[in-house]
């Protein structure tokens, strides 16, 4: 355990994550505003990624109506600004609210349904909120409205950002949606890594992984799902009330669509590798890589992605990621416990006793729970 | 105001649905294989019909005997060379192959024929109808409820009475008894997936006839399709035929009282019903 290599590694995989964030956050400083605009693309991606990562890949809920957060937080977010008058950082966060909430009618209906239905009825009640968000006449109906002019410019932080950086307000606003995006992905990613090694974490991927043993040892399925199903459901919420505002325009086709806000983002993660942390991080940046490379064929790097989803799920179903840790062994971010030292002796032997066949890290998450 | 005429237009356009959904009800029953595709294959029928249509000078109701036996050789191969390996417990490998399809499928069809919407023409009988006092019902409407209800009691015999069929039922309720009693549950499927296919083509001409027809409006029918499905329950396909009437009907009613509606009508039909009854109207097999 206090292996002196494994601490050094650790060390510096902290101070190469730190610089990674650090220049992450200077981006705006030097780099272009293009260069802004496509990582806040990726980021936002990222978010979106990480939530549906965490409901197929960790609690077993293959949702196929993410799109219904995603457009539910851009048309509170336009609503909060065109409708209310307020911020549009304050309409993000009532975007990722009113996403929340719709979550918690949304899984009393859903969680009656298993496996297929579940996921049918999800895109079912997503495309429901897009029919009525469609009639929503104070904002334009079924060919949707736009944010009125220079509400970005008159955003909170921009004046500052501009006197900082010495931009315009538009770039100002992009570097300013940037960091909100960066920020809300550093914080899905710790927040994610801290559940799952939390206790409720730890249930999560017991009953994943085992559904009857994790309910006789005392886990209710329910419960953590409901939970971790209204939580990403703020994160993607969130996620769709920021792409929004910085796109400035919403339309119920374009904000929840199923193709753009679920289709892909399940490509991303079942080639990055389902299942794992890191996995959505490099899938993602294959994606990218896919739409810059083909740029120039028009929808020609969608019939790669999902020519290469294909045989990934055929031949290597845990993804580029999984594959690289099956194969190398090594692991950034682990999820699973290690014997802990800190725990009495006489626990670990009488446990020990009790089930000599079972791994360490399996005794770990049974006397957790 | 709901007529006796928009109760019959309901039923009529959910023959239509029921059509689209009897192939999705043969494969899903059978193997439990959500096939996300199924929407982007009705249209990659129509398209292939249109071709045929269009290059022999053919009136559709024959291509879809030219392309049907082609459908089905491709649901065969499909099946035994990409599906029959993501089959099992896990519903996530099944949904991402044939999600992944489905975007081959739409994007590959807009490179080859464009967004331009299509049609099928069927001639002078889109336009005639038949009067019953004061109804007045379209000629294909009924030709279309007509070849739903036909389909569905084809293949229910399909399912009852032939030897076949016993294997279909047997491979369903229990794979791995089912193997050792000598059926190669990996042939069935490919048989299965082949019969549906050559559904979506018949599914495809009166979608083609009826209204048009681009590259993207395959998800749509996919999820009434889906929902008629699950309306009917699991295995049943009476109950496909009934969960596609009721997905027509409250899409005819939907539509009288508000036009924006006919949709969203359709959905919180099958909302309501999964509520009350979460496997559906008449499920045979248990999932």
């Amino acid at each position: 355990m206090n292996n002196p290599c494994h601490t050094l590694s650790r060390v510096a995989a902290t101070l190469l994550s730190l610089i990674t964030i650090g220049a992450l956050f200077a981006v705006p400083f030097f780099a272009p505003r293009a260069i802004v605009q496509d990582l806040f693309g990726v980021l936002t991606l990222l978010v979106l990624a990480l939530n549906w990562n965490m409901l197929a890949g960790f609690a077993g809920l293959v949702s196929v109506g993410q799109q219904a957060f995603v457009g539910i937080g851009a048309y509170a977010m336009f609503a909060a600004v065109i409708l209310w008058g307020l911020d549009p950082m304050v309409g993000i966060l009532i975007g990722g609210l009113a996403a929340t909430l719709f979550a918690i009618p949304m899984a009393f209906f859903t969680f009656r349904l298993n496996g297929a239905y579940f996921a049918i009825g999800t895109w079912v009640v997503a495309d429901i909120s897009r029919l009525t968000a469609g009639q929503w006449m104070a904002l334009g109906g079924g060919t949707g409205t736009s944010l009125p002019k220079g509400t970005a410019r008159d955003m909170f932080g921009v004046e500052a950002i501009k006197e900082v950086l010495d931009v315009s307000s538009a770039a100002a606003a992009d570097a300013l949606t940037y960091w909100v995006a960066l920020t809300l992905t550093l914080l899905l990613l710790v927040a994610s890594y801290l559940f799952l090694r939390s206790r409720m974490g730890l249930g999560l991927q017991a009953i994943r992984d085992n559904a009857n043993a994790a309910r006789s040892v005392g886990v209710d399925p329910v419960r953590i799902k409901v939970a971790v199903f209204i939580f990403t459901a703020l994160g993607t919420g969130l996620c769709g009330a920021l792409m929004f505002m910085q796109i400035t325009r919403v339309t119920p086709d374009a904000a929840f669509s199923v193709i753009d806000w679920t289709a892909f983002v399940i490509f991303v993660v079942v080639i990055g590798g389902i299942g794992t942390l890191p996995g959505p991080i490099i899938g993602v940046a294959v994606f990218y890589c896919l739409q810059r490379l083909m740029a120039d064929y028009g929808t020609a790097y969608l019939i790669v992605l999902g020519l290469l989803g294909i045989p990934i799920m055929l031949f290597a179903r845990r993804g580029l990621w999984g594959t690289f840790v099956d194969r190398t062994g090594l692991e950034i971010l682990p999820l699973r416990h290690l014997a802990p030292p800190r725990r009495c002796s006489e626990d670990v032997s009488r446990l020990a006793a009790s089930q000599p066949a079972n791994g360490m890290e399996n005794r770990r998450s049974v006397t957790s729970i | 105001m709901i007529t006796l005429d928009t109760i019959m237009q309901g039923i009529l356009l959910g023959g239509l649905y029921a059509l689209f959904a009897a192939g999705l009800s043969l494969v899903f029953g059978i193997m439990r294989l959500v096939n996300l595709a199924h929407g982007d294959l009705i249209v990659l029928s129509a398209y292939l019909i249109l071709v045929i249509a269009s290059a022999f000078g053919l009136h559709p109701f024959l291509a879809v005997l030219v392309a049907a036996p082609v459908m089905f050789a491709a649901g065969w191969l499909l099946q035994t060379h990409v599906l029959n390996s993501v089959l099992g417990d896990n519903l996530l490998p099944p949904l991402l192959v044939t999600f992944g399809l489905s975007v081959v499928i739409q994007n590959g069809l807009l490179e080859g024929f464009s967004a331009n919407s299509q049609k099928l023409s069927a001639g002078s009988i889109e336009t005639q109808s038949l009067q019953l006092g004061s109804l007045s019902l379209g000629i294909m409407p009924l030709l279309t409820l007509a070849t739903a209800v036909l389909v569905i009691f084809a293949l229910n015999r399909l399912f009852y009475t032939t030897a076949l069929g016993r294997a279909f039922r047997a491979t369903s309720d229990d794979t791995v008894t089912a193997r050792l009693m000598g059926i190669r549950p990996n042939r069935i499927f490919a048989i299965a997936t082949g019969l549906s296919l050559v559904v979506s083509c018949i599914a495809a001409v009166y979608l083609g006839t009826r209204a048009n027809f681009d590259p993207s409006i395959g998800p749509a029918r996919l999820l009434y399709a889906f929902e008629a499905v699950i309306i009917g329950g699991l295995g049943s396909l009476w109950g496909t035929l009934a969960g596609g009437i009721v997905i027509g009907l409250a899409q005819a009613i939907g539509a009288a009282v508000n036009p924006e509606w006919q949709i969203l009508a359709g959905h919180l039909a099958f909302v309501a019903v999964l509520l009350v009854s979460p496997r559906g109207l008449f499920p045979r097999a248990n999932d």
